[in-house]
């Protein structure tokens, strides 16, 4: 299923929202969950296939498939990067990650960090998904404490939600 | 919004103190940690609301990161461009983040400081820690920096791959992120030429080096910016180390050549930088390039002792404050450039006679 908001990559989350009794179901891509506050499990795409493809077919693919190929997360290709010297998410070093190894060795002469180590924190210790309920929970109770800065973020996150 | 930056933790100009080592040769030590927050797109990339949601992901983290306590969170976004402008002469945020080439500031674009460390959020990366520490100490600015990356790490997940490391927009950041810098001043190097061997010294020895602003900027008033050109392979400390070992070489090479200037052409130097001094002390208009030209003369001076009563405190302070953005603050009103002009002189006179001053 495609996703309901980009309708462009294939949908893996599935919001289904209850306002005064009337549920609305909304079926999105893992990007489009994100930036909807929605914390999903899929941190990386499932499984490296354009990795792995770019990977055993790199020897007979022509430069211009190569190029073609897009990031599954954020849909950057080999040739933006090229065009701008950026990547467009964490994503793209599984993506190209071939590319990336040789780029990173002849940058650093090392594709290998030895530097310090790092395993992100436990779920409960990161903020949470915000429902759109509790965002104005919160967004009445900044207004009453006068804290116009932290209301005028809830009401942009609000925006996107709803 | 106004903006007041005294009311930030130090003034946001803690760097400038010259406490630290060879703080007359180096202003400031900083180091910088490129983190990206696992599932959004990075900052070049994301989208608005994706932006939205990493600000206020690190405004939650923030009251738990000790590292931050009593912090200043701004949001660039919702400041005009004479402010913005403000926050990058002070070093505060990058000329990206400060938006100063786009009509309008970066959707979440934004700034926590503390005292001496910041986290600008939304910039190339999503988050870029940052420590500054007045003079030459790359030892302290690692701890501060590795701490305050805990901290916020613990908080927020980051982007990490077990082979590559942090990851980042710009693979020359991937790794560790980190970017270590000083800021030094190197007249006598210029002035004997040797410069240019320096420098390509630093290449072979895996440094680079930039102008006052970093990337991109170029080199005025002989103010170098130099820093780790690679990111991978080495760990943090070993990085910091080769930093400092090879600053502290310059750094003698430096005192050299100004023993050298010093024994050379003695009276040459000393009739060129009472000039520098005099015309600081008298001009009625200065440009930005002419200030800090003559500044690097009394900045030699000072160092070779032949003014005195002249703190490198307030040498310091006057690169920063007669920038364009800091006099229009000043002035309280936007400054044409030959205004701006006028009014820096002004400013550097002030400053100058307010000190003991030299005996002639």
């Amino acid at each position: 299923m495609i996703c309901d908001v980009c309708r462009e990559q294939e949908a893996t989350v599935q919001l289904t929202h209850v306002v005064k009794g009337d549920v609305t179901m909304l079926h999105l891509c893992p990007r489009c969950a994100a930036e909807r506050g929605v914390e999903t499990t899929v941190t990386t795409p499932p499984k490296n296939l354009l990795g792995e493809f770019l990977h055993s077919v790199q020897q007979q693919a022509t430069a211009e498939q190569i190029d073609a190929m897009a990031c599954g997360f954020c849909r950057m290709t080999l040739k933006d990067f090229r065009a701008t010297g950026r990547l467009g998410c964490a994503h793209c070093y599984e993506t190209f990650e071939t590319p990336l190894r040789e780029l990173l060795r002849r940058v650093h002469h090392s594709a290998k960090h030895v530097g310090r180590t790092y395993a992100p924190p436990a779920p409960d210790t990161v903020e949470g998904p915000a429902s759109v309920g509790d965002l104005r929970d919160r967004l009445r109770r900044a207004i009453a404490n006068e804290e116009f800065e932290l209301a005028a973020s809830l009401r942009d996150q609000l925006r996107v939600l709803e | 919004m106004t903006l007041d930056l005294s009311l930030l933790p130090d003034g946001g100009a803690g760097w400038l103190d010259a406490s630290g080592e060879h703080s007359d040769v180096v202003l400031s030590t900083r180091i910088r940690l490129a983190r990206n927050v696992e599932g959004y797109a990075f900052a070049s990339r994301a989208r608005e609301g994706e932006r939205l949601r990493i600000f206020s992901q690190v405004r939650e983290a923030l009251p738990m990161v000790p590292s931050l306590e009593g912090s200043t969170l701004l949001r660039l976004d919702q400041l005009g461009l004479a402010e913005r402008a403000l926050l990058h002469e002070r070093h505060l945020v990058s000329r990206e983040l400060a938006g100063l080439d786009a009509p309008t500031g970066r959707t979440g674009a934004a700034v926590a400081l503390g005292a001496g460390v910041g986290v600008m959020i939304n910039e190339e990366d999503h988050l870029r820690l940052q420590v500054m520490c007045p003079g030459f100490d790359v030892a302290a600015a690692l701890d501060a920096v590795s701490r305050l990356d805990r901290e916020l790490g613990a908080r927020i997940p980051y982007a990490y791959h077990r082979e590559f490391g942090f990851l980042t927009a710009c693979p020359t950041n991937t790794g560790t992120g980190m970017r270590a810098s000083v800021l030094i001043h190197l007249p006598g190097l210029v002035l004997t030429k040797e410069i240019g061997k320096v420098l390509n010294g630093l290449h072979q020895m895996g440094l680079t080096y930039r102008g006052l602003y970093g990337e991109g900027s170029e080199v005025i008033g002989n103010f170098f910016q130099i820093s780790n050109q690679t990111t991978l392979g080495r760990s943090e400390a070993e990085l910091a180390e080769d930093l400092s070992r090879i600053v502290r070489h310059v750094i003698q090479r430096e005192h050299e050549a100004r023993r050298v200037l010093w024994r050379d052409a003695g009276y040459i130097i000393e009739d060129k930088l009472w000039r520098a001094y005099g015309t600081l002390r008298f001009a009625r208009s200065l440009t930005f390039d002419e200030a800090m030209n003559f500044l690097s003369g009394v900045r030699l001076a000072v160092g070779l002792k032949l003014i005195t009563g002249l703190s490198v405190y307030t040498l310091n302070k006057l690169l920063i404050y007669c920038q364009s953005a800091h006099l229009a603050t000043a002035e309280g009103h936007a400054l044409t450039e030959s205004e701006a002009n006028v009014a820096r002189a002004r400013y550097v006179r002030q400053a100058l006679a307010a000190e003991a001053g030299p005996r002639v």
